[in-house]
């Protein structure tokens, strides 16, 4: 028994490092560590447990980046996936989502068969949360997104999960193939093991081109992204909170009111 | 000549430090202050492939090599000095002479075990009128037909009242003086064998040291390890080893002094301005970064000569002076430009400082080193 399961990942900024250039709103990428963004590595470990209970599971881990987000690749290889993809090609930079699903889709497509495809929300960097969704879309799958409970019945084809949403959660039942977009909220992503390190290299690494995926030139790159970025600003730090004090709860909750009407809030 | 580290070697250190940060420095002065050995981190460090670093995957290990290993024990002692010990000493002191010198049957039995943590290891040496000179042993082994009969004591045993597997020394014929010694592999449990007295110590207070009692303790005829006679030659090359592991950990404990030293300093603020602001003791922190850096360089250099099996001994031997030195150095710098607050238990750098001197002190005295490092001096 064993699974075909396909992971997304992207090699991002560490934010807990980054700053951003106050004048012209970008980021300052320079001396920045990159690292396997964090929604991602808990769409990895996913497909790691469920590995750890079918280890004939084979995992791909698919990227479209620089040709150094191999890096971020072997990571993965070396918490336990099998297979590393890179789509690498200068045709591809400056996609925004829509031509990045593109690119990624006709990858996909390529790598062929799997039973299920997860991926982080989003990105620490960009923060849309299309991406996933939109691959999905393409490769008409079903998409769950905010996952953050999963489990896999025995039958190895029906799917349940736990969805989370602003004011509540949603359990789903899903058959495979479909596209998952995972939470941190899901699990506790493993660290590298020293084993796994010197075994990554053993491992397949593919590094793919436009061409080798036979993506439709037109669809890919910044000339075909239909949205771009106009105007990136650092929004201004918030006020500091106020704390209400008072003897008894009544007493605060008198205070709260009084602040909100004043405010016109209520 | 190359000083860059492999992307092997970088990822073990990253691997490595993400592991410390959060899985040993949250504990690090709990385990300190309770003098308690960190059973659950041991178990962590097992389920990462921390305990056989070293060793090929054939024999159970990681399949790494002895600058990851030295990494490894670096990085762990920069948070917590303790575990970092409990590490070097396993792999080095009990995994690695089997590895070395252990019969095909001795390396399937014990290594897998070993490397995978299922199992940990100490080694057995010291004894209480045998510390620098190793020579004057009087634990004794006697040959009982399909037994070894062993009976005497040692002491200081890091990881003595964890471990499982134990390399022991002892005389098998007290006439023939170094070569009358043998290493032997007792096991925890076997008839005889028991653990005595846990030390007190000041530092590495959470780390395991112990008697270990052999009252006519039998082991089996295959547990002797390398031939009769030739124990010396495995303690003093597994020795060479261990060298490279706490010369690691001082280097660790060094860096984990300076780096929440300089923290400290770009938030403390005397006479209007952050201490890391004042050129004085801005090149009090240039002396240690240097030091430590140049420790470094010797460390991992004797690390890839093992690597690639020259001769190191004398490379370790500089490596451990140098890096224990440094340990002490700057852990004592450290606790200065803390001031007050440094002498305190709560900051890290009171039990750095602690744990740094123990460097100095074992598997081979500063003394020691500097009579291997002369001995090869005047020897050319």
């Amino acid at each position: 028994m064993a699974f075909k399961i396909i992971v997304c990942a992207k090699q991002v900024p560490d934010t807990n490092v980054i700053k951003i250039n106050p004048k012209t709103g970008t980021l300052i990428r320079d001396g920045v560590p990159s690292i396997l963004n964090h929604d991602d590595a808990n769409a990895l470990e996913e497909a790691l447990k469920i590995k750890d209970k079918y280890p004939d599971t084979h995992i791909t881990v698919v990227s479209m980046g620089p040709p150094q987000a191999t890096d971020m690749l072997m990571e993965c290889l070396a918490k336990g996936a099998d297979e590393g993809v890179l789509l690498s090609d200068r045709a591809v930079g400056g996609s925004d989502t829509w031509a990045t699903s593109n690119a990624l889709e006709a990858t996909i497509r390529k790598i062929g068969d799997y039973d299920m495809i997860f991926a982080g929300r989003q990105a620490i960097d960009g923060d849309t949360a299309q991406v996933g969704p939109q691959i999905a879309e393409k490769l008409g799958l079903p998409q769950i997104t905010y996952v953050e409970e999963f489990e896999i019945a025995d039958n190895m084809k029906d799917i349940t999960v736990k969805r989370q949403l602003e004011d509540g959660y949603e359990v789903i039942k899903v058959q495979t193939p479909c596209m998952l977009t995972c939470i941190k909220e899901l699990n506790e992503p493993r660290y590298m093991s020293i084993g796994g390190i010197f075994d990554a290299k053993n491992k397949p690494m593919k590094v793919w081109s436009a061409k080798d995926v036979e993506v439709d030139l037109k669809k890919v790159g910044l000339e075909a992204s239909p949205t771009n970025v106009f105007r990136s600003f650092t929004p201004a730090p918030k006020g500091k909170g106020v704390v209400l004090e008072g003897d008894t709860e009544k007493d605060v909750a008198k205070k709260l009111l009084v602040g909100l009407k004043s405010k016109h809030v209520i | 000549m190359n000083f860059q580290l492999t992307k092997e070697q970088e990822f073990v250190r990253k691997m490595v430090r993400e592991f410390a940060v959060n899985e040993v420095e949250p504990l690090a002065a709990d385990i300190d202050k309770e003098h308690r050995f960190p059973v659950e981190t041991v178990e962590k460090m097992a389920k990462y492939g921390l305990l056989g670093v070293p060793f090929p995957t054939e024999v159970g290990g990681a399949g790494g090599d002895h600058i990851s290993y030295a990494i490894t024990v670096e990085e762990l002692s920069r948070v917590c000095a303790s575990t970092g010990v409990i590490c070097s000493a396993h792999t080095s002191l009990c995994a690695w002479p089997i590895f070395n010198y252990g019969t095909d049957e001795q390396k399937a039995k014990y290594l897998p075990d070993l490397c995978s943590g299922r199992k940990l290891g100490a080694f057995g040496l010291t004894e209480p009128g045998a510390g620098t000179d190793a020579a004057g042993q009087q634990t004794k082994a006697a040959d009982d037909g399909d037994y070894w009969i062993l009976n005497g004591s040692k002491c200081f045993i890091t990881n003595g009242g964890y471990a499982d597997v134990f390399i022991v020394m002892a005389m098998t014929d007290k006439s023939k003086g170094t070569r009358g010694i043998s290493a032997f592999i007792v096991e925890k449990g076997d008839e005889g064998f028991s653990i005595g007295k846990t030390e007190d110590k000041m530092g590495i207070c959470a780390s395991s040291t112990t008697e270990l009692i052999f009252q006519n303790c039998r082991i089996p005829k295959d547990r002797l390890l390398a031939n009769v006679g030739e124990g010396f030659k495995v303690a003093m090359s597994t020795l060479d080893g261990g060298r490279i592991g706490i010369a690691s950990q001082a280097l660790g404990i060094a860096q984990g002094a300076l780096d929440v030293t300089v923290e400290y300093m770009n938030a403390r603020k005397q006479f209007g301005k952050k201490l890391s602001q004042l050129q004085a003791l801005q090149f009090e922190v240039a002396n240690m970064a240097t030091q430590i850096e140049a420790a470094r360089l010797l460390v991992y250099k004797a690390a890839d000569m093992k690597d690639k099996h020259l001769p190191y001994g004398v490379n370790a031997a500089m490596a451990k002076l140098f890096a224990a030195e440094t340990a002490m150095y700057v852990t004592t710098k450290a606790v200065q430009l803390h001031g007050g607050y440094g002498y305190t238990k709560d900051y890290p750098v009171e039990r750095m400082m602690r744990d740094a001197k123990i460097t100095e002190i074992y598997e081979g005295t500063s003394e020691v080193q500097k009579m291997v490092i002369a001995g090869s001096v005047f020897k050319k």
